[in-house]
């Protein structure tokens, strides 16, 4: 526990001393709250037209404006998910730091897990830099919070499973550009897995679709918390860093 | 201390360590000594789990690397070849860093951050960026690092590799102090390194032991040659060979090597008995046949040459083996 709190914490540092972190922050900053704007000034508008049009229906701030943009938040973040991973074991290689943490009294799984840990504190505050543009809507409305949690949590939970599959294929390269790339690759396919049952009606497609990221964060921003989906992404975190810790050892087989 | 029996590592096609065997007792300090490529490297990643052997075992304080990595981790200190430093931390927060790693006591780390940043003549140098140190500061972080959680055994890498002369002595006697409680394994290139903080060493060449022995006997053994080198200026009707020829004549000489030749201006490594005092008679032989004698200076034997002269005499004793 504390060998894995140690690299853990090393690892936020290491995101907090490198410009990386202040990008990705601006980064999610910027299109956020971009989004978030438009979404909202939509709602305004609607709102101003259903009043002049003498309709009195009431308005959801969360369907019409927060959800939307938390969807598209979830978009942007996916594309910041290899910025965050590639460095994990791909610099440790390179710097020849890798040889430190391997004859250190620690375990490989200990490394394993909080390397990623790491990559969840880093990814959690980009979380946190959207919600400040949420927590603005709240002085403004009454949005219901329980919504916006459920989707918070389906987020983090995505980001996690993506975030240990990156972590994986950070472990095979000592190139932070291959490792980004690779991973990008495979959310980008996890993502999209579920078009395939869009115009097919084989069986064979709904399997492929379950395995997409998407489809088990949808329900989430619905705000319906659905174990299904917790343990799915559970599964896949688990297997990540199963998998990373597997590439840790054989690395020792192999170099 | 160290135990090595019969260990092999085998990458895909070729084998960096062949069979080799040694054994260190407590508190020596021992040389890996060997050409690039010998399969030190190797054996040392071998010996802090680093790498799990092809064949054969290895055990530090009596615990098996591959099956109690763990305990043996716990007790090793280890400096690679490149220090492993995370240029984006300071020299403090990197030593509490790895303090943390090693398992110390969390009320200890200070105290022995402090210590060993003394130790290691990196104090000044505490809140400074790793990446901006110079390589002789890294690479005293990187021993810094190595006898942090004092452990009892040391192995280093190429410890002075990228040092000045001054740092190199000090980091020396620092090796040296740290004999007795510590058993060390140091490997080099260079012989003087040896000489001066070794009790025992270990010549390894293309994966295999050629020799272990005290550096006093090793010593002893070069100690029967002498090499001089030899540079005369002759008229010109007189070639090197002429030279050469008079030289090999002479008593006690056993091999003459030219150098180089010009314009009347030879120059020759010659080699032979040091009792034979040859420096002597080669300055007479040559003022004798009237030429000029322009530089006459006795070499030391290099670690090349004993290196050369072990793995020859390896080949003799192994050739001796297969007759049986």
């Amino acid at each position: 526990m504390r060998n894995t709190l140690t690299i853990c914490t090393r690892e936020v540092k290491s995101y907090f001393t490198s410009p990386i972190a202040y990008l990705l922050l601006t980064i999610v900053a910027v299109l956020f709250g971009y989004f978030l704007y438009i979404y909202t000034q939509f709602f305004v508008m609607r709102g101003m037209e259903m009043q002049m049009g003498g309709q009195n229906q009431p308005m959801n701030v969360n369907d019409m404006a927060i959800i939307p943009a938390l969807n598209t938040a979830s978009v942007i973040i996916l594309f910041l998910i290899p910025m965050i991973s590639m460095r994990l074991f791909a610099e440790e290689n390179r710097q020849g730091t890798m040889e430190l943490l391997m004859t250190s009294p620690v375990r490989d799984f200990e490394i394993v897990l909080g390397k990623w840990l790491g990559a969840m504190v880093m990814y959690a505050s980009l979380l946190g830099v959207s919600m400040l543009g949420v927590a603005l809507l709240f002085g403004y409305g009454t949005p219901d919070w329980k919504p916006i949690g459920a989707a918070y949590l389906g987020m983090l939970l995505q980001g996690g499973c993506l975030l240990a599959i990156g972590t994986f294929i950070s472990t095979t390269t000592k190139n932070q550009i291959v490792a980004a790339g690779a991973t990008f690759a495979v959310c980008l396919l996890l993502w999209v897995l579920d078009s395939v049952s869009q115009f097919q009606q084989a069986p064979w497609t709904k399997v492929i679709a379950y395995a997409s990221v998407l489809s088990h964060l949808e329900p989430f921003l619905r705000g319906v918390i659905d174990t299904k989906d917790v343990i799915f992404y559970l599964t896949m975190i688990f297997l990540g860093l199963f998998l990373t810790t597997r590439s840790l050892e054989s690395l020792r087989w192999r170099s | 201390m160290i135990k090595v029996e019969g260990l092999s590592k085998r990458y895909a096609r070729n084998l960096a360590v062949d069979n080799i065997s040694f054994e260190v007792a407590k508190g020596e300090i021992v040389g890996f000594l060997g050409p690039n490529g010998a399969g030190k490297t190797t054996t040392m990643r071998i010996l802090t789990c680093f790498l799990p052997p092809s064949s054969g075992k290895a055990s530090v304080a009596g615990f098996d690397t591959l099956e109690q990595p763990m305990e043996v981790k716990r007790r090793i200190g280890y400096l690679p070849e490149t220090p492993p430093l995370y240029p984006d931390m300071a020299v403090k927060e990197y030593l509490e860093f790895v303090g943390n790693l090693k398992g110390l006591p969390s009320k200890e780390i200070p105290r022995r951050v402090a210590e060993v940043m003394d130790r290691c003549a990196v104090a000044d140098m505490s809140g400074r960026l790793i990446g901006k140190l110079s390589k002789g500061y890294r690479q005293r972080v990187g021993l810094a690092q190595a006898i942090l959680h004092n452990p009892e055994v040391l192995i280093l890498d190429e410890p002075t590799s990228g040092l000045d002369p001054k740092q190199i002595s000090e980091t020396r006697e620092l090796i040296s102090s740290l004999a007795g409680d510590h058993t060390i394994i140091l490997s080099t290139h260079i012989l003087s390194e040896i000489e001066h903080s070794c009790n025992k060493v270990i010549i390894i060449s293309r994966g295999k032991v050629v020799a272990t022995d005290t550096v006093k006997n090793l010593n002893s053994r070069m100690q029967g040659a002498e090499g001089v080198i030899v540079e005369v200026g002759a008229p010109s009707n007189v070639d090197a060979a002429q030279v050469r020829q008079l030289f090999e004549q002479m008593p006690g000489v056993s091999r003459v090597v030219m150098r180089e030749s010009n314009e009347g201006r030879h120059s020759f490594e010659v080699e032979g008995l040091r009792d034979a005092s040859v420096r002597g008679e080669l300055a007479r032989a040559v003022v004798h046949a009237g030429w000029d004698l322009t530089e006459l200076r006795p070499q030391g034997f290099s670690l090349e040459d004993i290196f050369l002269e072990l793995t020859a005499s390896e080949k003799k004793s192994s050739e001796g083996v297969t007759v049986q």
